[in-house]
């Protein structure tokens, strides 16, 4: 960490708490342009749920579509917190501080918009709202515990409980620090939250303990949630979805399109807010370098999946393998997903040059996630096109306007809630940039230079 | 217990088309309209499908009736969240509208491509309204709904032989599909009673022609197949279904 600006904890204070006082332009052209994406977004789905899915492209055979694609897609990127934030707070790397805040965010907000998805994607949204949150047991109609879509939301309710405990229990501290200099609402508001810190030794320690526990903790979902969300497809009998090596694919799979999403994050923040100071080249650095062995183990999985679909030689995976590898559309989703997904990104990451670039690594995290949904799309849909050998009913698959608005509509209420928070909420920990501050500070004992502060765990 | 099945003789088989009008005005089942048709969302609870064998001039239509296969071990079932989908005690694959709420999970999981979804309010034009069958649900828009072989017939029959004091006797009633298919291609009744035709075709020698679809995935069909015979045709071409 040498490349810090050495700055004073007021100041870091005002500088980070800046993006709840004021607003910069751009902000504001966030919220009207993602505004205007989400009110579409709204309308979209009302109309879905008003005249029924027969608006949408979906027909037999593909009963599953775009928003199947976008669900897997989101819950993928939700990974990025606990990525970030938990095993990179386990393993004490210093460069996770600016972003963990990020990070944490962004997997609440994209797993609320993933599980947006299945809901609005049943047949009568009403029934599943009303059955399944909460299930009526007092009925003694219980669910069907062998089937994957009571896992699914069983796994994606855990996570998501688990990760806002988590940027909670990181949030308290700098609520206090709100509620110390504000007034008004927002006064009213940091004080619930901020649940009386005072910031003392006891209060500390709690804080840090939890912290810990709960990354800890945190770590069994984070890989049960994708492997529980792959199995929606593994459990099935559906050629090229029937098979084991979906869950660890999967999970490799969201770390890759997760950690490129904070990327994403971290080069807009850096424009946004103006935080160079914080978010800085260095830490562009190590997630880049992070992102090489994340991107190679993907490439790994991908290339096996393949493997284990032609190793049987079994003629309806083969049939299917070939469709998708070599047959229009899906050759150039092939190309799409080999070339975003990893030859542009992954050799250039590789040079130090280009990975202190934010521009390069912007658009290269694009990449990514471009080729990673792509990749989703790949996976999902070629099978179901050509189930068995029902030549009779093969069928395409053509989104329809109401489905690419909902996809649309996503992405913008995912941004659209990140912006709310950051004019509410610091983006960047501030308690935990002191903290890397002290840490990196040193002493003058004698002729050597120690840490001012020593690690307890 | 009956344990229901059927047998259907491609062999006898003309691709005429009755059995599914037959189960379209027994069940209720929508009217497909052409524009259904090409959106591709067609409800037929027993489709035929038709393939051409063969390259032109020496050409063939090949008709296979496709029902629900009513496996014992239907993949179907466990993938549902609230058990709308489930199997009987009389080996028959059930699915209750009311509990659906149309994940289509199902129809994702079924194979055969038996299970539809109601992708739009049914609607009947007012000179059929009256014809609607009070014995069988109208489904809602967004439930899936598929072939129950015709279980308010077997329901009746069962109260029938109970009020009399008396045991269901073989072959007592039929399905819509094998009461409407002229050649008698379609045969159904409890695969348990050996006095019953489907078991005796099932068990007989006949069933050198027998198979099932998709039999090598294990998920035990009720629904029997009996290969086409086929004099010209050499012997591995009788059936492009078999697998």
């Amino acid at each position: 960490m040498q490349e810090r600006h050495h700055l004073g904890e007021e100041a870091i204070t005002r500088e980070l708490f800046r993006p709840l006082v004021s607003t910069p332009a751009m902000m504001w052209v966030g919220f009207i342009g993602l505004g205007a994406v989400l009110a579409i977004f709204v309308f979209a789905v009302s109309w879905m749920v008003y005249w029924g899915l027969g608006v949408t492209g979906l027909q037999r055979p593909n009963m599953w579509g775009f928003m199947i694609v976008n669900f897997v897609f989101w819950i993928g990127i939700s990974h990025a917190g606990v990525m970030i934030s938990a095993i990179l707070r386990l393993t004490q790397a210093e460069w996770r501080r600016p972003v963990t805040r990020a990070a944490e965010v962004m997997t609440i907000f994209s797993l609320m918009t993933a599980m947006l998805h299945p809901v609005i994607h049943t047949g009568r949204p009403w029934r599943t709202l009303y059955w399944v949150f909460p299930y009526d047991f007092w009925r003694n109609i219980w669910p069907d515990i062998r089937g994957p879509l009571v896992w699914d939301p069983s796994a994606i309710l855990t996570y998501l409980t688990g990760s806002t405990l988590f940027l909670y229990t990181t949030l308290i501290p700098d609520m206090a620090l709100a509620r110390d200099r504000t007034t008004g609402w927002r006064h009213v508001l940091y004080t619930i939250l901020a649940l009386g810190w005072r910031g003392n030794e006891r209060q500390w320690k709690m804080q840090t303990i939890a912290g810990f526990l709960l990354s800890g903790l945190i770590l069994p979902v984070f890989v049960s949630v994708h492997s529980i969300v792959s199995w929606d497809f593994a459990v099935s009998l559906v050629p090229t979805w029937h098979a084991t090596v979906f869950a660890p694919y999967f999970v490799i799979g969201a770390i890759h399109s997760g950690v490129s999403a904070v990327v994403t994050l971290m080069a807009l923040m850096r424009w946004l807010f103006r935080f160079e100071h914080y978010i800085r080249l260095e830490h562009f650095d190590a997630i880049g370098r992070l992102l090489i062995a994340v991107g190679t183990g993907w490439l790994w999985f991908f290339l096996l999946d393949i493997f284990f679909a032609i190793y049987p030689q079994e003629a309806r995976e083969l049939e299917i393998m070939q469709f998708r590898l070599f047959q229009w559309p899906f050759n150039v989703f092939t190309a799409l997903i080999f070339i975003f997904g990893y030859f542009i990104p992954v050799p250039i990451w590789v040079f130090q040059r280009f990975r202190r670039n934010v521009r390069i690594m912007f658009w290269t995290s694009i990449a990514v996630n471009v080729g990673m949904w792509a990749e989703r799309y790949w996976l999902i849909k070629p099978g179901l096109m050509r189930k068995y050998e029902w030549t009779f009913d093969w069928n395409w698959y053509r989104p329809s306007i109401v489905e690419i608005s909902i996809i649309m509509g996503s992405f913008a209420l995912v941004g659209f809630l990140l912006l709310v928070f950051s004019k509410i909420f610091p983006p960047i920990s501030v308690w935990e940039e002191k903290e890397g501050v002290h840490f990196a500070q040193q002493l003058q004992v004698g002729k050597r230079r120690v840490s001012a502060i020593v690690r307890e765990f | 217990m009956p344990r229901w099945g059927m047998v259907i003789d491609l062999d006898r088989c003309i691709g005429c088309g009755a059995c599914v009008v037959a189960c379209q005005a027994e069940n209720n089942v929508p009217i497909n309209t052409e524009d259904v048709y090409h959106q591709r969302r067609a409800i037929e609870w027993i489709r035929l499908e038709r393939y051409w064998d063969g390259e032109y001039p020496d050409i063939k239509a090949r008709y296979i009736p496709v029902p629900c296969m009513h496996c014992q071990n239907a993949p179907c079932e466990p993938v549902c969240p609230v058990y709308a989908t489930y199997h009987t005690s009389e080996g028959i694959n059930m699915q209750v509208y009311n509990r659906c709420i149309g994940t289509r999970y199902c129809s994702v999981n079924c194979q055969w491509h038996v299970r539809f979804f109601n992708f739009w309010e049914p609607k009947w034009p007012d000179s059929l309204k009256n014809q609607l069958n009070p014995n069988v649900t109208v489904r809602s828009r967004g439930v899936m709904e598929k072939c129950t072989f015709c279980i308010q017939r077997i329901v009746k029959a069962e109260h029938q032989a109970k009020l009399e004091g008396r045991d269901l006797r073989a072959d007592e009633f039929t399905t819509a599909c094998a009461q409407a298919c002229p050649t008698d291609a379609i045969v159904f009744g409890d695969l348990d009673n050996p006095n019953s035709r489907v078991a005796q075709l099932v068990n007989s020698a006949v069933n050198e022609r027998g198979y099932r679809l998709l039999e090598d995935l294990g998920t035990e069909p009720s629904v029997y197949y009996l290969k086409k015979v086929d004099l010209e045709a050499p012997v591995e071409e009788h059936s492009s279904h078999q697998g």
